[in-house]
Formats: C-alpha cells, structure tokens, sequence
C-alpha cells in the first residue's frame, strides 16, 4: 500500500513542480528566527481569518439575495430559517473586525521590529496593498445587509469620490452606477465582495509570503540571521517553522479561536462597534440617519477626514487627506533612517514618536465613531474658529500629529542614539 | 453633490432631535422566562399586529417558546391559515403610508435597533394629549404618529410636563432669568399651563420633567400594566433573535471545547520547544 502511495506521489512529482521541494522551501526548512515572541503570532492569524471569511462567505452567498428589495429580509432569513444561519452570520461579521484587529496588531508589529526595513521593503508593500484591498473589501461587503449604515455609509463614501475636481461628479456615478445609491450599486458591490476582491487579496498574500519567504523573517531583535549559518548552512539562531512555529501557531490559534467565540456567542453585536445597531433598520433613501459613522476599523481615517476644512466650499482636501494617510505607509521603509531596525535598540525618540502615533490613532479612532459635538463646545469665541467643537479640534491636532509622524521620521530616526545590536538573537 | 456631502458630513451630527432629554428606564425582561414571553406574545398579537407586521418571524416558529401548535393556531393565528407563514400584516406598506400618513414599521428587528430600556420606556410614556392629531403623546418620542393602542391596559392617569427654561432679553440676547412652565394634561388630555419667574441667585439647567400620577387607587394597574410592557418587551427581543436563547449555551460547550484543545496544544508546542535555547 504504502509503495502504491509512493509511486503515485512519484507520477505527480515528475509532472510538476515538486511538491514536496515547495514543502520544504516554505515550512520544513524555512529557518525562521527562534525568538518570536507575542506579536509574530498575528500573522499566521490573520491568514487563518481569511480563511473563515472565504468559507463563511461561501455559505452565506447560497442564501443571501443582492437585490435591494430582498437584500434585508435574506440575511434576517439566514439569521432564523437557514439550519445554523445566525453561527455563520456572526462568524462573518466577527470576522470582519476581527481581520481589521489582528491587521492592525500585524502591522504594529513591524512597526516595532522596523520589519519593513531592507531588505523587506517588498514584503511591506504587499502589506499595505493588502490592508488598502482589505478595506475596500471591508467597504463593500457593509452594504450588502441592506441596512440604514450599509445605506448611507456607501452614500457618503462613494460620495467623496465625488468631491474629486473635475471628474467627481461623474466619478461617483460610475461607482454607483446610478445618481443614488441603489440596487445597481448594491449588485456591482456584491460582485467586487465575493469575488472580484477576493481573489486580488489572495494573489496579494500568496505575493507576501513569496517575498518573506525569500528574504526571510525579521525577528525582535532585528538581527539578520542569514549571516551566521552553521557548519551545515543554516543560520544559527533559525529553526525550521515546521514543526516550531505551526505547533506554536496552532496554539496561538486556539486561544485567537477561544477570544472569537466568546465574542461570536455572547456579544456578537459589541456594544454597536462590530453590528451597528441601526444597521437592523431596512435601508431608507428618504430618510438620512442623524448620527452617520462608519465600523470602528475606518474611524481613523474618517476623523481625518473631517477634521480637515474645506476649501472653496470643497470637501476636497479631507478626502486627500485620508488618501495620503493611507498611501504614505508605503513609504514607510524609505522615511525611516535608523541603522537599526527593533525598538529594543532604538532610543528615547523613535519609542516616544511611535507611543505617540499609537495614542494618536487610537484616539482619532474613537472620536471617528462618535459625533464631533462629543467634548462639548469651547465657551470663547476667537476670529480663527470656525468651528467651536472641542473634538473638532482635537482631530485637528491629531491629524497633524498622523502627518508629523512619519513626515518628521527622516529626521528622528537618524539622529536617534541607538544602542548597539547583538550578534546573537536574545531568547 | 457636494452640498449633500456637506451634510452628510459635517452637519452637526450630535443633535438627538426630538428625542433627547427623557430618561431610560431598564427594561425587566428575561427572554429565559417562556411565561412572560408567551404573554408578550399575546399581547403582541391582540394590539400590535393588527399593524405592525412582524414578518421575518414565522407563526410555526413561538413552538420555541413552549406553545403548541394547536394553541398557536387556535390562540394566535387570525390573519394566516398556515404555520409556516410569516407574521405579516394584513395591509401593503403602500396602503400604510396612505391610511397612517406613515407606514407603520415592521417589528421583526425593531428590539435590536431601538434596544430594550428604549421600547420599555416608550410603551409607558403615552399620556392624553387634546391637542395632537391621534389624541395621544408620548414623553419619549414627543408627537408620536403612533397612538396609545395598549391605553384601556394602562387606564387614566394625569401628566405633569415641568420645563425650565432661560429667559433672554430679545434686544441684546442676553439671560435675564429663568422660569418654569408646568403643564398638567387631566385624564381625557386638556391642558392647564402655568409659567412662573424662579428665585435668581440659584443655578438652573434648562431641560423638561414628566411625571404621571395615577388616580388613588389604580397603583395596582400600574404595576399590573408595567409586567404587560415587560412581558410585550421581551417578546419583542426574543423575536429580534431567536437564536440568542440558544447561542450562550452553544458558546459555553464551544468554549470548553477549545479549552480542552488548548491543553493539548500547549503541550504539544511544549514538548517540541524543549530542545531550542
């Protein structure tokens, strides 16, 4: 038996390329570093979640309906009538947050490790790429409950497409593919979620593990450990990620899989944050929400957004804004100067630029979902005001602070005292 | 377009309109409870669903709630012949908007958007009111398109409406002073208005009091009518999901399952790191 086996992974072996060759190059002798710690689990993690949307996904697009008339009812009709409906349902919605989470925590992590220095610039850009499709994807797929946030978070998003001068107007339309959101729009969305996006987010992390693999892992450190290889030619502070880091990832997966359950069973809605509660109101085009604010995984982006002023009576400048705040992570590895690459040997500027940032973000995040009267007024009146809301304000100062960050890192990284970095990886 | 995106994005969002200022009560329910639930659901079909449908939820489906189907059929089915049909209306949304000016919305996921504390304290917040369109008004959503369907289970009471407000001087815009408007409204809805200047030197706040009182004696129909909007809540959140009776239970079994696997995992990565330093 086990011969017949063999001589038929030898026919498949002699028609292409080898299996068990690609087995090797990318688990059974891919030598990663041996000291990971907490923050390399999340790449493993972030892989493993996009494997439940997909497999979630495919089940529920056996029930759902894109047409706008039927759209609401059909997810309420997975939640009730379809045998084990409402579990896939929350997995998907769970997920979606949970793909931004662990994304985020992901993408802190190079920040930490400078993963995306020399020579991994190419593996950063596959990561952005991925985080930008990963909110176009995150996008789309909100307006498919056919709710009053599905409803007009598309309106407003699709319409800063609009604010582009010149080509806005018609922009918009084209993306809508009507002059309101509509059931065309609600078609076209369903088609970029399910598989238009799908499939480029793939081909994007198959692009990010070929360029980590051929490079090869950072580590806490920052060391390089292809340069101290032992007599039998692999680096010394590497071991083999299988079995090491698969047994080490199941069980990082078991306890990511405990914390997604607990929130998939007990609090699937989280307070508002990952289900908005007025998201159970069918979508309505005549009837605009007071308070509009998008999933907790844009909110950054959108206090950006509305904390810059317009100008002309355009809206124009805050769009640039969000769009430059996100496309300026690509230049990360070439605004960064520092001889090293870990925080651990980074001084006091880099820690506090980076502490900074993380506040920043977080706080910019949480004003996002809120309205912008949430801090109250200021109670004088001066002729540069022109708006009196203290939250306002603060996204002002905030946004600013996003920009300094990495504008000002040419600056802070090179003339950091850093510390010198060890031959060896510290376990 | 870009005047609709002005709006959309930078009116200012935080106004809650008509319905700030009235405070939440807590809502009792306790969707374990299938006695209170199947009351709620009497309740919800005798006085609601004559318009508010509640059509993603299927009559066959309050089995789950400890009926039979024969006590559906013969108790709460009186607009369906089958059980397997949704509990709809008996009118098109078009005809709603006709007849009620606004068609009356379905109730299916109504718990879910609204929340709990909120349809607890609106069912209880209808008083009399001569001088709306229906007769009725309401202290949580001040005029209500919806009139009091549930009144002959609350009975008569009298609303007392206290709104303090600041007194401004129209040339200069200035505070003078402050004064209080209070506003009984009887049994059948007629108004006595009263305004009268308040002590200055003292700190107030602008904002409204509602207070109802029953006739002596009726303390008893007030509780009795507060377990009736409990009972009616609860079902309203048992129908917004279903699933959520079961989901806590499967999610502890999940649980424990991963637990156990946990336990196994963490050895497994134990006894293969044994050798790296």
């Amino acid at each position: 038996m086990a011969s017949r086996l063999e001589a038929l992974w030898g026919w498949f072996d002699a028609r292409m390329p080898s299996l068990a060759e690609q087995w090797r190059i990318h688990a059974s002798e891919y030598y990663a570093p041996k000291n990971f710690n907490f923050w390399y689990f999340f790449g493993s993690l972030a892989l493993l979640v996009l494997v439940i949307q997909i497999v979630s996904g495919i089940f529920l697009t056996m029930n759902y309906k894109p047409d706008a008339s039927l759209a609401f009812g059909s997810v309420e009709y997975i939640m009730r009538d379809v045998p084990g409906g409402w579990v896939l349902r929350y997995i998907h919605s769970t997920g979606a947050s949970a793909f931004f989470i662990v994304v985020y925590l992901h993408m802190f992590r190079g920040l930490l490790y400078g993963s995306y220095k020399q020579p991994r610039e190419l593996v950063w850009i596959f990561g952005v790429l991925i985080y930008l499709t990963l909110m176009g994807e995150a996008f789309f797929g909100y307006l498919l409950p056919w709710g009053q946030m599905s409803y007009w978070g598309a309106q407003v998003i699709v319409n800063l497409f609009g604010t582009v001068p010149f080509i806005g107007p018609d922009l918009a339309l084209w993306i809508r593919g009507d002059y309101v959101v509509s059931d065309a729009t609600l078609n076209r969305f369903f088609a970029l979620h399910v598989i238009a996006f799908p499939l480029v987010l793939l081909g994007l992390v198959v692009a990010h593990l070929l360029a980590l693999h051929d490079v090869g892992s950072n580590n806490p450190d920052g060391i390089e450990i292809k340069k101290l290889k032992g007599p039998d030619g692999h680096p010394l502070d590497g071991i083999p990620f299988h079995p090491y880091y698969t047994v080490k990832d199941i069980m990082g997966a078991v306890v990511f899989l405990a914390i997604f359950c607990f929130v998939m069973f007990f609090v699937p809605e989280v307070s508002g944050y990952f289900l908005e509660y007025n998201n159970f109101i069918p979508a309505d085009p005549l009837k605009t929400p007071q308070h509009i604010a998008p999933v907790w995984y844009f909110t950054p982006y959108y206090s950006i957004l509305r904390a810059v002023p317009p100008l002309f009576h355009s809206q124009f400048p805050g769009v640039l804004a969000m769009g430059i705040a996100t496309l300026i992570l690509f230049f990360l590895p070439w605004l960064d100067r520092s001889p090293v690459k870990s925080i651990r040997y980074r001084g006091t500027l880099y820690k506090s630029a980076l502490a900074g940032f993380v506040l920043v973000f977080l706080v910019l995040g949480y004003l996002g979902t809120e309205p912008t009267t949430v801090w109250g007024q200021f109670g004088f009146d001066a002729f540069f005001l022109d708006t009196k809301d203290v939250a306002t304000w603060v996204a002002r100062l905030g946004t600013v602070l996003y920009f300094l960050f990495f504008i000002l890192m040419p600056w802070y990284t090179a003339r950091d005292a850093v510390k010198p970095v060890p031959e060896r990886v510290t376990v | 377009m870009r005047r609709m995106l002005c709006i959309l994005l930078f009116a200012p969002l935080g106004v809650l309109g008509s319905e700030a200022g009235y405070r939440l009560d807590r809502s009792p329910h306790d969707t374990r409870d299938l006695v209170s639930l199947q009351s709620g659901a009497r309740t919800f079909v005798n006085y609601c669903l004559g318009c508010h449908g509640a059509q993603y939820m299927r009559y066959r489906s309050l089995s789950e709630i400890g009926l039979s189907e024969a006590q559906i059929r013969d108790n709460l089915m009186f607009t369906a012949d089958k059980l397997g049909e949704p509990m709809k209306v008996g009118f098109s949304v078009k005809e709603g908007k006709q007849w009620f000016g606004v068609a009356p919305p379905d109730l299916s996921v109504v718990a879910r958007s609204r929340g709990a504390d909120w349809l607890y304290t609106y069912l209880r917040t209808f008083y009399r009111d001569s001088k709306s369109t229906t007769g009725w008004n309401n202290a949580l959503f001040p005029q209500v398109a919806m009139p009091h369907s549930l009144w002959e289970l609350q009975g008569p009471r009298t609303t007392t409406i206290e709104s303090t407000f600041a007194e401004t001087d129209p040339k200069t815009g200035k505070v003078t002073g402050h004064a209080k408007t209070t506003l009984v409204l009887d049994e059948n809805g007629f108004r006595t208005e009263q305004t009268e200047k308040l002590q200055e030197g003292k700190d107030y706040h602008a904002g409204i009091e509602v207070t109802f009182s029953w006739p002596s004696g009726a303390k008893r129909a007030a509780a009795e009518y507060d377990a009736t909007v409990r009972d009616l809540v609860n079902f309203l959140v048992y129908v917004g999901e279903p699933a959520a009776v079961n989901r806590k239970a499967i999610g502890i079994v999940v649980l424990f399952v991963l637990g156990v696997l946990f336990v196994f995992a963490y050895l497994l990565k134990k006894e293969f790191w044994k050798d790296v330093h």
